[in-house]
């Protein structure tokens, strides 16, 4: 067994509005900027204001990838905070806190009371500054030094002038002191310096955005939506930078159907939505079917039936994007297991959405969406871009264009309308011919669901990448997984794998499933003598379709329905029934 | 300069006599007289009867969805500027199924035109009520006649600044066609609604009974007066006014966007190698 590696868990609560994604983001960018790895994931509620909400980052000389029931320290903003989760701290843990704002004087050891208001006020000449004070005070405790935050104050402050940006770096020293002197406890921390290494710190939604821009989308239409709005937010930033039209639709109805009209005029499109406005864009997903145009789709899960948990987590839509749309056409589901992975699977879906004139989906939910984790890069030589669309130049040699000119691999040329010459693109909802023109004849039905469905198919399957197996090669026990549950399921096979054959496998290209001939999958399921799938959702939705496509049944499923992520502890917990 | 002839597509499968035909005729005359090309127009349909003008006209056609004519057409619009941009649908279309997509449009002012064939009745679904049916008009499935008031788009375009807002009647071709350059030429969203008779399911708004009423706006009307144009637009019983209601300059929503300032979006080169250094600002 090697030397324990270090880690720790700190979680920052209070009400919605005080700031806790600002400490948050902060100290997760500290620790990345030191060297750490760093894994956060934010639980809030549906509200702008009050409530309790909370940030929780884990930091670590090892690789991470979930995260964790219990805390090392607890960064109180108010009574609530210390009410609800003092349960959660670690014996020896720390509970900071500001008797003050608190309004209790709290003796028990592990509490550490430090006046955030008092010196943000003597300090700063401000009471706003109290959360710089207290992330000066987090690092304090754990005496990591306060270069990096300095320069992460200097970065977010510019723009708010010098004297704001003294200010708050002043207040972040005292804070820092007052924790340090203050903390009799605190080397039993024993933090070691990291080594020292360049880290991308970035959300699943950011990594998306990241994906789309580097594939060549040019267009995104949504209708806010959490947690799907981060990607809107990401790209609307970026649209001058890289000349992006970002367009907020007046419902979901027309934020795809605006993705459609862009893609069909000739510019990679993407919209993105949750559940419920996905449920909108139901009929206009069809229509990408019919007119065979390219559109990537983002569908960021959020608990359902309705309005659900709007801001909490659940993989429930998994059978829904499997089955939406009137009608049949071909479609492809990627849903990554992490943020280096939403990056690629975005990069993906642009490229077969195009290649393959279809729509694709980037299926997550809010877990993913707002994790922040971190990796040394994001594998940019991977990066893929082919322009499948033609222009005047493309089509020398064509004199009779035809939209949906029939084809044994069901792909016809995709030219750019008002760019192709004289050419002319017809594309039209109702079933047509080889022109886009309106026909009602059944041969010409026959001949058009092969070109755009079946014909498609076969070709589409051979695209998807198998699962990723980790762990024992030929495992008794295979805990199966798909999209975000990725991290928490490596984490508890490494932990169980000392003593156990266990293996992960998981599904990040969930739809069409991937082809037995380059990895039997199902064989190396039949092998074992335990097979869990595990899934963030009650009914088992992706058991069900492995079921469905293969026939293979787990000997047994986990579920967790509860609107919350499974952490490193619970999921062990409920491991232990079967293992 | 293009002919009649090039403009010529499918044959159309309306009921003989249908106003539509002549709405058609006058968009191809239009787009003649202008000199545009067949491949220099985009005409975005939804679902209706007037949802299949694009196949008998030759040009770049999306035929969509019912109601979801103009998220089409105003992304179009962005993704390729350079392209004149029409959008066609019926009143169930666009008033109905579609309304909130051109209160929407209104909004954003992009530089299409959005011509409505409204025959004040669902043709394509057998005579159903319609936004603009008569209040009180019996059908198939309005056994107590029709409950709602009906809809003035007009009225509500104006109400909403829309920037062109005009009436045609497809029985007065030449005029409808006039009205049709005025909106193609127009800089920005241009309503034009055009009174079309349903010869086969409203035996009430027929060819003569809008003869009987419709006027053409004079040369003393002034366009630019928005409560006189409101006003205009509230006109509709034994006279029914045509031609163009209301006009306002207002910024056109692609001139706004600084993405496609330069040149058409659809026309920028994209290089992955260009655009790898977003991932430093994530270090």
């Amino acid at each position: 067994m090697g030397v324990k590696f270090l880690e720790y868990t700190l979680r920052i609560g209070g009400e919605a509005g005080q700031g806790l994604q600002t400490i948050g983001g902060a100290l997760a960018k500290v620790f990345s900027r030191i060297g750490y790895h760093v894994f956060t994931h934010q639980d809030y509620m549906s509200r702008i204001r009050g409530g309790h909400n909370y940030y929780q980052i884990r930091f670590s000389d090892q690789k991470i990838s979930a995260s964790r029931e219990m805390v090392d320290i607890l960064l109180a903003l108010d009574l609530n905070t210390i009410k609800i989760a003092r349960k959660n701290v670690k014996d020896g843990g720390f509970i900071l806190y500001d008797s003050e704002i608190a309004k209790q004087k709290l003796e028990e050891p592990e509490f550490i009371d430090i006046p955030f208001r008092k010196i943000a006020l003597d300090v700063g000449k401000n009471s706003v500054m109290a959360n710089t004070v207290a992330t000066g005070a987090a690092l304090g405790l754990l005496d990591l030094g306060l270069e990096a935050l300095k320069e992460i104050l200097r970065e977010t402050f510019l723009r708010k002038g010098e004297e704001i940006v003294q200010n708050n770096i002043a207040c972040a020293e005292a804070g820092y002191k007052y924790a340090l002197t203050n903390c009799p406890r605190c080397e039993a921390f024993g933090i070691r310096e990291p080594e020292e290494k360049r880290r991308i710190l970035i959300t699943g939604l950011q990594a998306i955005g990241v994906g789309a821009i580097m594939s060549g989308c040019k267009f995104y239409s949504a209708y806010p939506m959490s947690p799907s709005t981060g990607i809107m937010e990401y790209l609307a930033s970026r649209a001058e930078e890289y000349n992006l039209v970002v367009e907020q639709a007046e419902d979901e109805i027309a934020a795809i159907n605006m993705a459609i009209g862009a893609s069909f005029a000739g510019v990679r499109a993407m919209t993105g939505t949750s559940g419920g406005g996905f449920a909108l864009m139901v009929e206009g997903l069809s229509l990408t079917g019919m007119t065979e145009t390219p559109v990537v789709i983002a569908e960021m899960q959020r608990p359902g039936p309705a309005t659900g948990f709007p801001t909490r987590t659940e993989q429930g839509d998994l059978l829904f994007i499997l089955h939406a749309g009137h009608g049949e056409f071909p479609r492809v589901i990627f849903e990554p297991g992490t943020p280096k992975q939403a990056f690629y699977l975005t990069n993906r879906a642009f490229e077969l959405a195009e290649k393959y004139q279809i729509p694709v989906f980037i299926q997550s939910d809010q877990y993913l969406a707002e994790s922040e984790w971190t990796f040394e890069n994001f594998g940019l030589e991977n990066l893929i871009y082919n322009d499948y669309r033609l222009r005047e130049e493309d089509l020398k040699g064509v004199t009779d264009y035809k939209r949906y000119k029939y084809s044994s691999t069901g792909i016809s040329l995709l030219a750019v309308p008002g760019e192709a010459g004289k050419h002319l693109v017809v594309a039209d909802s109702d079933e047509h011919d080889e022109d886009g023109h309106i026909v009602e004849d059944s041969e010409t039905r026959i001949k058009m669901v092969h070109k755009r469905l079946l014909n498609k198919l076969p070709l589409i399957k051979k695209e998807i990448e198998a699962p990723l197996l980790y762990g024992d090669s030929s495992p008794k026990i295979v805990l199966v997984g798909h999209g975000s549950t990725y991290g928490v399921i490596k984490e508890v096979v490494d932990t169980i794998s000392k003593d156990k054959k266990v293996a992960m496998l998981h599904f990040s290209q969930i739809y069409p499933l991937p082809e037995l001939e380059m990895f039997d999958y199902i064989g190396l399921l039949e092998n074992a003598d335990l097979t869990i799938c595990i899934e963030n959702n009650a009914t088992g939705q992706f058991a069900k379709l492995l079921k469905a496509e293969t026939g293979f049944g787990f000997s047994h499923q986990i579920s967790k329905y509860d609107g919350r992520p499974f952490t490193i502890e619970n999921l062990k917990e409920e491991l232990n029934a079967y293992i | 300069m293009p002919t009649s002839e090039e403009y010529k597509g499918q044959i159309p499968a309306w009921c003989p006599g249908c106003g539509n035909f002549q709405i058609l005729s006058a968009i191809k005359q239009a787009l003649v007289e202008l000199g545009i090309e067949p491949w220099e127009v985009l005409v975005v349909s939804g679902i209706g009867q007037a949802g299949k003008l694009p196949h008998y006209i030759k040009c770049h056609t999306f035929n969509g969805l019912h109601g979801r004519t103009l998220p089409v057409a105003t992304a179009a619009k962005l993704a390729n500027h350079s392209l004149h941009v029409i959008a066609v649908a019926g009143d169930g279309d666009c008033y109905g199924e579609g309304g909130n997509h051109f209160l929407h449009a209104i909004r954003r002012n992009p530089n299409i035109s959005m011509f409505v064939h409204n025959n004040q009745v669902y043709g394509l679904t057998k005579g159903q009520a319609s936004p603009t049916t008569a209040e009180g008009t019996y059908t198939t499935i309005q056994p107590y006649g029709v409950l709602q008031e009906s809809m003035n788009p007009l009225a509500m375009a104006i109400s909403q600044n829309c920037s062109f807002v005009a009436r045609g009647f497809a029985g007065d071709q030449e005029h409808l066609k006039e009205l049709m350059k005025a909106a193609i030429t127009h800089r920005g969203f241009a309503l034009l609604d055009i009174l079309q008779p349903c010869v086969t399911f409203n035996k009430i708004n027929t060819f003569k009974w809008y003869r009987d009423r419709v006027y053409k706006l004079g040369d003393d009307y002034d366009p630019y007066d928005h409560i006189k144009a409101f006003e205009k637009s509230l006109e509709w019983g034994d006279k029914i006014p045509n031609g163009i209601f209301y006009k306002y300059e207002r910024d056109v929503f692609e001139e706004r966007i600084p993405a496609i300032q330069e040149k058409p979006l659809v026309r920028q080169k994209f290089s992955p190698e260009e655009v790898k250094h977003e991932i430093e600002k994530f270090y």
